[in-house]
């Protein structure tokens, strides 16, 4: 069964949090990874694989510079 | 046909480095660049580098490394038979760098070649004059990594500008009774050759930095551990870990994933910047200076970089 935006929203906070340190109560749909989190290119990369091991949905380089937002990686891994 | 007979074994018998002496920080850097030190130090883990002149060549750099790797193992120009020169930033390709730094160190008629294999250089030349020794093909192997990025570089791209720097690191192989240098774990992956490249002969330096920051911090621990395993040894019983220089965030992810634990971590690149593949034979050279290891310890090295290419060894301490 396909996870809900909830369940993926949950996933992605902890794994920002734990690469980060970044609480996962700030890692809200609206909020853009660079000017909103702070979260830098090469983080960007360690999150990608770290949610492709969660969520099995490989975020390759070229589609990780179009993602700007939570909400943005959220409608990747739902596809 | 007759063959040769080697050594039961061959060890680094002694380790030397050389930096131009021109300071780089990273404030010099933002005076022309669109960056900071700020963010230089989070991103790579950069503070400084060092920047030859234009009158200090590759060879230079080659020339003073290998004479202090030499000085220090306590053998004469003499003893060394083959010379080995690791680097992918040679000004001329022809002649190659080997034979010029042996003329200029006094090694008489040495074999004297070049590997390229980029930031991966060093471990593949000294699993070659390891593999010599073993053989009979030399008997002592003067090993020199050597690079001078800085007429390769666009100082106006700061992707590449605050990254790569200039230095060279020498070790001298010899015959030994016992193993000192362990199986080599070798490889490259040619389909991404375009993650680190100068296109042409009028082009500079480029580097994906994602991709290669992905490849290095999610398929190469499997690799350095392999090289462990090959050679008998539990990482945890490493004394020092000393990786290919490229990026502290990489440096420390690998360290972390292979279970180095009780092991020194080289973090050169710090005040050294990337020199490829001249960084690991400085960084280990100028751990043993500053006595942060002890002779008879066993190190793991491990080189990554353009091709995409990988190589590691561990060996004892000299």
């Amino acid at each position: 069964m396909a996870m809900t935006e909830q369940e993926i929203l949950a996933g992605i906070g902890k794994i920002i949090n734990e690469i980060t340190g970044i609480p996962a109560a700030e890692v809200t749909p609206e909020k853009n990874f660079v000017d909103d989190l702070d979260i830098d290119s090469l983080s960007m990369v360690e999150i990608a694989v770290a949610a492709q091991d969660e969520f099995g949905v490989e975020i390759p380089d070229d589609q990780l510079k179009h993602l700007k937002t939570v909400k943005d990686v959220i409608g990747f891994i739902q596809g | 046909m007759k063959i040769s007979q080697g050594a039961p074994g061959a060890k680094i018998l002694a380790f030397g480095h050389y930096q131009p002496s021109n300071v780089v920080t990273n404030d010099d850097l933002a005076k022309t660049l669109e960056t900071s030190d700020e963010w230089i130090q989070s991103r790579v883990g950069i503070k400084e580098r060092r920047i030859a002149p234009p009158v200090e060549s590759e060879i230079d750099l080659a020339v003073q490394a290998g004479g202090k790797a030499l000085a220090a193992s306590g053998l004469s120009a003499a003893d060394i038979d083959l010379v080995i020169v690791a680097t992918c930033t040679l000004e001329t390709q022809i002649p190659n760098a080997a034979g010029r730094v042996a003329a200029r160190l006094g090694v008489d008629a040495p074999g004297a070649f070049d590997v390229n294999s980029a930031c991966s250089g060093f471990c593949y030349a000294l699993a070659v004059a390891n593999d010599a020794v073993r053989a009979g093909s030399a008997t002592h192997v003067l090993v020199v990594g050597t690079e001078k990025f800085s007429p390769w570089l666009d100082w106006t791209d700061r992707t590449t500008a605050v990254i790569f720097a200039d230095g060279a690191g020498a070790a001298v192989v010899g015959p030994s009774d016992t193993p000192g240098i362990g199986p080599v774990v070798w490889g490259s992956d040619g389909d991404k050759s375009d993650a680190i490249l100068v296109k042409d002969r009028n082009s500079f330096l480029h580097q994906e930095g994602q991709t290669v920051f992905r490849w290095a911090t999610t398929a190469l621990h499997p690799v350095a551990r392999q090289a462990c395993e090959r050679a008998g040894v539990d990482p945890a019983d490493l004394a020092a870990f000393v990786p290919h220089q490229a990026n502290l965030r990489i440096i420390e992810a690998i360290a972390r994933k292979i279970g180095a634990d009780n092991a020194v971590i080289a973090k050169d690149i710090v005040l050294a910047g990337n020199t490829s593949a001249a960084s690991i034979p400085m960084a280990l050279s100028r751990m043993i200076e500053r006595g942060e290891v002890e002779s008879g310890g066993l190190a793991l090295l491990f080189g990554f970089g353009a091709g995409l290419t990988y190589a590691g060894q561990v060996i004892e301490i000299p």
